[in-house]
């Protein structure tokens, strides 16, 4: 399947530190996929290229075309550098430990709370796979937990023991905060939560003169089991509580998000997928990416997931409901477990049987697409389901409208189209990643 | 599913009395039958089963299966009183024309001598009544156990209960219901429940070879359990020999899934038509006849797939009749050929 749509990363050469801003380019790609409307159903005549036009802009004075998250990045590396500077010209080298070059550039995730909050068990049940009933079991944390996520984007996720004060001078806030993504503060909502908002209150008031930009997402946790009401009401209670709070100290508009959280159902999982979706700087043109799919194809949802931890990353801008999420997340375990049964290697004799006679094809030929392709029909209504590998770590999985499996060939065209786009996509990213 | 009293269902010469072979659920209360019942034949997940209570004299609950069979289970409360009953008062009426009993052990028993004694008394009582009945012994709740000693305390056991079983050949499987062990177990008996199996195996066969498949799979639409399989030379070199059940249990957790999501209830069927295509193979699930689900391991490629597929509806009406207790054509498997080479 070709596709005339290329990408082409425009990069500027790194300048020096004394150019504080938007020294990597911003690049605001658009791709534009014109999907090709045929009758024809079998799929592999449908070799009529996809006129795709690319545009490429390099926007350096214009900041209105960069996105929130974008902004974010870069004021934080103008918030590192502003620091590192500063450092260099004290000459003083200080005890800070230079973060180890491996840990550069990627950010971080930091969850912190009260002892006992569940801080252990959202990591392990989210980035371990953990059944939530095993959490139980877990030790209590004594030392800072540091993973490294390979995915996507790399990122880290340190897991803090909740009795340790950080504010305490003799903790190195600059290694611990510096390259932070977002602040994760979990508060058991079936404790009592005065004191964790305290907590909360006094570590945004130090944070926030020097870092500014720190997302604080705050996880009511441990909210299964409470009626809807009563959530709510704890919601409105803790927001209330600390917006008073901080703007008795003069702090207003701090950059706070509220998720309400429980590891037994998939709330656990869509909090962080909005938490993640801050840190991804080109979140706007995969969303345009699926929205432009979701018209075209006549999607209900398309979710672009992360298959190992299952948090999405990117959707089309039609509302999230939960049950969507929830039946995208299981298919995709499902697709999971029976590859894991079915996709043994096979025996090279047998491979080239396969391609002798009567195919005589190479077997990368015969097959439409090197990625799994998938879809299940749903009795009710005829809805189908799809899913398609982007790469190793993304699938895109979306729900379709009912009857329309039998345009499956047609969508399955379309979707390889924005697989394609969202691979390109990545690319750059990771170009540019490598450059900063 | 009713729980008669068993007076009322004494079946008085009734005709079909022959086909209708009981199976017995027996084992001492509180090891687990009716919770192994409920996750096989009413869709229940392994935690669903905390609120079942304990089951009075005896549940007699008919399940429908692959449309003309229908499994006659006894699930028999496990209370000291109700067993002295059976093997007294009842004696007849519960063990005479018993086609399969399966025996349901608890591993984590203190009392593992007195279980056996039980158990011996009801295997009299059988030899007595349906002395070709065929035993399953069921070692349940391996969760319980150190999974390094498993193995050992489960081997300990079958040696013990195979003492006392006299003439009787047992069939013993370790289960839990938190795994996908217990599907292993009720699928092997349950293929030994279904009449014309011989003649399904062989029509999956021919059907196999004709599409090229690695692997075709028989599932039973609610139970979802594997009634019957064919398997090619290559696709029985797959490592991962507990594939039958692993796949029964992936299909039936999604189904609850599929269920939350459509708001139907969890018995009715969820999904007519699954594919998968991988790099290395492609596989793909269909609703087969009104009562299976038919599941196809094929080589990668398009054309396979989709020729594969068309395979399969063709065929779909020679095995239609295996299932509806209409009509029992005997030509069927000249039919059924012929019609897969069209």
């Amino acid at each position: 399947m070709s596709t005339t749509s290329s990408i082409t990363p425009c990069r500027k050469p790194l300048s020096g530190t004394s150019f504080i801003g938007l020294e990597n380019s911003i690049v605001n790609e658009l791709v534009r996929v014109l999907f090709v409307s045929s009758t024809s159903t079998i799929r592999n005549t449908l070799v009529q290229p996809i006129h795709g036009t690319t545009f490429v802009a390099i926007v350096i004075s214009d900041v209105s075309y960069i996105s929130p998250a974008q902004l974010n990045i870069e004021r934080v590396y103008e918030q590192n550098r502003l620091i590192a500077q500063k450092k260099d010209a004290s000459g003083a080298l200080e005890s800070a430990p230079v973060p180890a070059a491996a840990t550069q550039g990627k950010p971080r995730l930091l969850l912190m709370g009260q002892r006992r909050s569940g801080k252990s068990s959202i990591s392990s049940v989210v980035f371990h796979k953990m059944p939530p009933n095993e959490t139980l079991f877990l030790e209590s944390t004594a030392r800072v937990q540091k993973d490294s996520m390979h995915s996507f984007m790399d990122f880290q996720v340190w897991d803090f023991p909740g009795q340790v004060d950080f504010l305490d001078p003799t903790f190195d806030l600059d290694a611990i905060f510096g390259e932070i993504g977002a602040l994760i503060w979990v508060i058991d909502a079936q404790d009592d939560y005065l004191e964790a908002i305290n907590r909360l209150n006094s570590t945004i008031l130090n944070l926030q003169p020097t870092y500014p930009n720190i997302n604080i997402e705050v996880f009511i946790h441990k909210v299964d089991g409470l009626s809807d009401d009563y959530k709510l009401d704890i919601q409105r209670d803790i927001m209330q509580r600390i917006q008073d709070e901080l703007s008795d100290h003069g702090v207003e508009n701090a950059p706070i998000n509220f998720h309400l959280t429980s590891i037994y159902n998939h709330s656990i999982f869509e909090a962080f997928s909005k938490v993640i979706q801050k840190l991804i700087p080109h979140l706007p043109t995969l969303e345009a990416l699926l929205n432009d799919l979701c018209r075209s194809c006549r999607f209900e949802k398309a979710y672009l997931f992360d298959v190992l931890s299952k948090i999405y990353i990117a959707t089309d801008s039609s509302p999230v409901d939960m049950p969507s999420y929830e039946i995208c997340s299981d298919y995709i375990d499902v697709i999971v477990d029976v590859a894991e049964i079915y996709g043994w290697p096979r025996s090279d004799e047998y491979i080239e049987s396969l391609e002798g006679e009567p195919w005589n094809k190479k077997l990368e030929d015969q097959v439409a697409c090197l990625d799994a392709e998938s879809a299940i029909v749903l009795t009710d209504m005829k809805r189908p389901i799809m899913l398609r590998e982007v790469n190793k770590y993304l699938a895109l999985v979306a729900i379709m409208r009912e009857g329309s499996f039998e345009k499956m060939p047609l969508v399955t065209m379309n979707v390889e189209t924005v697989a394609d786009g969202l691979t390109k996509v990545f690319e750059i990213t990771k170009q540019r990643n490598m450059v900063s | 599913m009713e729980n008669l009293s068993l007076q009322d269902d004494i079946p008085a010469n009734e005709p079909r009395k022959q086909r209708k072979k009981k199976v017995l659920l027996m084992g001492k209360s509180g090891s687990g039958k009716s919770s192994m019942r409920s996750i096989i034949f009413s869709n229940y997940v392994a935690k669903d089963t905390r609120r079942l209570g304990a089951t009075i004299d005896v549940d007699l609950s008919h399940v429908k299966f692959l449309g003309n069979l229908t499994l006659n289970l006894w699930d028999c409360g496990g209370q000291d009183a109700f067993m002295e009953n059976y093997l007294s008062q009842q004696r007849q009426h519960v063990f005479s024309n018993v086609g399969v009993l399966i025996y349901v052990f608890d591993i984590e028993s203190r009392d593992f001598d007195r279980d056996l004694l039980t158990y011996r008394s009801i295997i009299g009582a059988l030899s007595q009544f349906s002395s070709t009945a065929s035993v399953y012994i069921l070692i349940h709740k391996m969760d319980l156990v150190v999974p390094t000693k498993r193995e050992d305390i489960y081997n300990d056991r079958v040696d013990q209960v195979q003492a006392k079983s006299d003439a009787f050949e047992i069939t013993p499987f370790a289960t839990s219901i938190w795994d996908q062990s217990l599907y292993k177990a009720w699928a092997e008996i349950i293929h030994d429940l279904v009449p014309n199996l011989d003649q399904i195996e062989k029509h999956l066969g021919s059907l196999g070879k004709i599409i090229s498949a690695e692997e075709i799979l028989l599932f039973e639409r609610s139970s979802f359990l594997v009634v019957s399989s064919w398997t090619s030379t290559i696709g029985g070199m797959n490592p991962t020999t507990d594939r039958f059940e692993r796949l029964s249990n992936i299909v039936k957790t999604f189904k609850q899934s599929t269920s939350r999501y459509t708001g139907t209830p969890k018995s009715a069927e969820q999904f007519c038509h699954f594919e998968l295509k991988m790099k290395n193979f492609s596989l793909f699930i269909v609703k087969f006849t009104t009562n299976t689900y038919l599941l196809v391991a094929l080589p990668p490629g398009e054309t396979r797939f989709n020729s594969a597929l068309e395979n399969v509806k063709i065929a779909r009406k020679e095995f239609e009749d295996l299932d509806s207790p209409a009509k029992k054509g005997a030509d069927r498997g000249a039919t059924c050929t012929a019609a897969n080479e069209a």
